[in-house]
């Protein structure tokens, strides 16, 4: 099988059932490229955009800490978003750029190895920590995170399909090595203890309440700048390269350098999510970056469904609900069992994941009128 | 299918109702939080340690100063942050009053950072084994009734002369509960004249140890092997297959009852392994053996259990009871943020099937060590043997305050 087929079996899913969706739904014959029908958002017109369903589940994300105990608020609440925040990125590059890549919790690593490493941190034995202030710490570990993951890009994307998650899961496990063995600024398996949110203007962000609204606010800004940049030239040309990448080359588009900044902006989202997932444990060492977090990424990404910016946000949902409950239902050693059948179950009955029954039960009981968007 | 559903959820609302009544008698239940490690490199060993807790709250019929005892679990897999989040939702969520873990060296610095948070809730170590706990910014609320890693090792540096082994190499797991065991074995072997030239540190659950085979000189007399869990059994099998045949000298946990019950072909070679332990499964104590026979009884081998228990099934029988005889000692009674229990922990004499435990300052524990070696029984089962036992030792091992260094990858040193 060429990679070129390769390519064309991994996009098949997510991104050519938004296209029929869409098609369908215009009513047109003609083959309308998915969301070209759709006029780009500009800022001004941004409000527009904003729909019945986003005002419920914004009030409702707004006002749930209030009725939620501090356990809900931060350890269900700012978990998921802090990892859906990482799998988001996953689910823009995989989604809409047809590029699966396992390395986006190495780009929080690096974001959160960047905040333990520069901000202030323990490390037991040793004095890595350079104790700058936080906000300095914070704009060095993002940048420093997002040219990683232009790297990391530059590096991959030249390769397709299943080529693309081999070399990415190969950089994954390379920097989850160099994490455990690395002494000198990563301090080897111990990593780094302590590394705590600041106290920002008299409000200490390490207490429930204030950083899970911290976490919603970056989740947020994450989700309506995939939707912000979906519509933009770069996102439709970004699809289009998803969809027929030889095209779009005749075209005059520049296919690699798209692809390369898809990464880069991946990597904004990624090392965000790093930042708060750093400041959510508190610690950071080689076990927050192995590849049992390489594969829980992917499994919150395609639990959630990869058709909509929405999707890893609900899957990381599930996905801390299940981690944190799943012992109290089965005992002992079995419980892993029964997480494993949920994620078996809803991939099995709902390629989509989540979104995909969403879709269902919609057609099913509403009268179709925008299709899925 | 359904019907019989209902007929549990009310045949257990009928009996909670009932139960409810009798318990508002005598107080409402205390909740105990309860957390090994039922995932990763240490799953058995966090099964047995729940089999050892669970064996102290069955001593008690399930009843502490008149008020039942409602335990509930959690597992992590020894990463820190896992056994962080597992503590909050034990703590925030369930609620528990005394929480009872974790299992592993790593996890134990992180819960007891975490315990600092949540002044009104008692921490109970399980099993784990690091020197920093409660050497480095210890916490007012967080207690261990077992002695840890660097405590267990002591008499075995000279256990090890005394069998002529002048250098050795160690091969242990890279955190922090191995550190405290070499430098426990090290301060004291180097002190009286022995020689370690090489340290091999590897990944904890790693599974390929070639690298490290290749690297034994051939000059050492004994291998120190500090590896617990699936990682000792892969370094044992992998050394056979490269047709090693050095002596060993064991970690703790290498030589627990759950290494000693592997099905490999190296378990013979096993036997002449000394090693620094807080138990051994030979010791005749009365108490302990009346432990051993209750464990032995209440968890057959056909039930999954060992022969005898393990370290982790002693070590957290030892801090259960602890945490269970301390609310005897205040009559149950939890109020005004635990201020009387803990009061009572840190003064109390816990009698253990090993001897009686005090704790110091740090709340840390001083008690006995054992130094063993492995023998075969007539049944073919491998068991430790007890060389010497050691009593009363506390964390700076003897040393002076000032001499003392808590050990990690480059101390002690002495090539």
């Amino acid at each position: 099988m060429s990679a070129a087929n390769w390519r064309n079996a991994m996009n098949s899913g997510a991104g050519r059932a938004a296209m029929r969706a869409r098609v369908s739904a215009n009513g047109a014959g003609t083959l309308v490229a998915g969301d070209r029908a759709l006029p780009p958002i500009s800022i001004p017109t941004f409000w527009r955009h904003i729909g019945a369903r986003h005002v419920v589940v914004i009030l409702f994300a707004l006002a749930y800490p209030w009725f939620a105990t501090p356990f809900f608020t931060f350890q269900i609440g700012a978990q998921s978003l802090a990892l859906g925040l990482i799998a988001l990125s996953l689910t823009f590059l995989g989604g809409y750029g047809g590029m699966v890549s396992l390395a986006q919790i190495t780009v929080a690593g690096i974001a959160g190895y960047g905040i333990a490493i520069f901000g202030a941190a323990s490390a037991a034995d040793a004095t890595i920590s350079l104790g700058w202030p936080w906000w300095v710490a914070v704009l060095i570990s993002i940048v420093i995170a997002t040219v990683c993951a232009a790297f990391i890009g530059w590096l991959s994307v030249r390769t397709e399909g299943i080529y693309t998650i081999m070399i990415t899961l190969a950089v994954g496990v390379a920097f989850y090595y160099l994490c455990l063995q690395n002494y000198s600024v990563f301090n080897g398996f111990q990593g780094f203890q302590r590394v705590h949110a600041p106290t920002v203007l008299g409000v200490n962000l390490r207490d429930a309440m204030p950083f899970y609204y911290l976490a919603l606010f970056w989740s947020l800004a994450g989700y309506f700048f995939v939707k912000y940049l979906l519509r933009a030239p770069f996102g439709i040309a970004l699809q289009g390269i998803r969809d027929n990448p030889r095209r779009m080359n005749s075209l005059g588009f520049n296919v690699t350098a798209h692809r390369i900044a898809a990464y880069a902006l991946a990597g904004v989202i990624a090392a965000v999510g790093g930042v708060l997932l750093v400041w959510y444990n508190g610690l950071i060492g080689p076990g927050s970056v192995g590849t049992s977090w390489i594969i829980n990424i992917l499994i919150i990404a395609v639990l959630g469904g990869m058709r909509h910016p929405i999707g890893p946000f609900l899957g990381a949902v599930v996905f801390v609900l299940l981690q944190t409950f799943a012992i109290d239902l089965i005992d002992r050693e079995r419980f892993n069992l029964l997480i494993g059948a949920v994620f078996l179950v809803i991939v099995l009955f709902s390629p989509d994941g989540l979104l995909g029954w969403w879709a269902g039960l919609k057609s099913k009981f509403l009268t179709p009128r925008g299709g899925v968007r | 299918m359904r019907r019989t559903f209902v007929k549990t959820v009310v045949a257990a609302a009928v009996v909670a109702a009932f139960g409810g009544l009798a318990y508002a008698q005598q107080g409402k239940p205390v909740k105990i939080g309860l957390l090994a490690t039922l995932e990763g490199p240490f799953a058995a060993g966090g099964a047995d340690g729940m089999r050892g807790a669970e064996l102290a709250i069955k001593e008690r019929n399930g009843v502490v100063a008149g008020r039942k005892i409602e335990l509930v679990k959690a597992s992590s897999d020894a990463k820190p942050d896992v056994a962080v989040n597992a503590t909050r939702k034990l703590v925030e969520q369930d609620k528990v009053d005394v929480m009872v873990g974790p299992l592993s060296g790593g996890e134990g610095i992180a819960v007891k950072e975490y315990s600092k948070t949540q002044p009104n809730i008692t921490f109970i170590n399980g099993s784990s084994g690091a020197q920093a706990t409660t050497l480095v910014n210890p916490s007012p609320n967080f207690f261990r009734f077992n002695t840890e890693g660097a405590q267990w090792m002591v008499g075995l540096g000279k256990a090890a002369l005394d069998k002529g082994y002048k250098r050795v190499m160690v091969i242990a797991e890279d955190y922090a509960f191995p550190y405290s065991q070499v430098q426990g074995f090290m301060s004291e072997y180097c002190r009286l004249g022995g020689k370690v030239p090489v340290k091999a540190w590897v990944p904890l659950g790693g599974k390929d140890y070639a690298s490290v085979i290749a690297r034994i000189p051939k000059d050492v007399d004994a291998l120190v092997v500090v590896l617990g869990g699936a990682d000792a059994v892969n370094f044992l099998n992998q050394y056979e297959a490269a047709g090693g045949d050095k002596p060993m000298v064991g970690g703790s946990i290498t030589v627990s009852q759950d290494i000693l019950n592997y099905k490999g072909k190296r378990r013979d070679s096993l036997v002449g392994t000394i090693a620094g332990s807080p138990i051994a499964d030979s010791y005749d104590g009365a108490d302990f053996k009346k432990f051993v026979a209750a464990y032995q009884k209440e968890y057959p081998v056909s039930s999954g259990a060992y022969p005898s228990p393990s370290l982790f099934a002693l070590v957290y029988y030892i801090n259960m009871k602890a945490a269970l005889d301390g609310l005897e000692l205040v009559k149950g009674d939890l109020s005004d943020g635990q201020k009387k229990y803990q009061a009572a922990l840190a003064k109390m004499t816990l009698k253990t099937p090993v001897g009686d435990v005090k704790l110091d300052a740090n709340r840390q524990a001083i008690g006995t060590t054992f130094i063993t070696e492995v023998v075969k029984d007539k049944q073919g089962n491998l068991f430790n043997k007890v060389l010497r036992k050691v009593d009363g030792i506390d964390q700076m091992l003897g040393m002076k305050k000032e001499e003392f260094q808590m050990g990690s990858r480059d101390v002690p040193n002495c090539p």
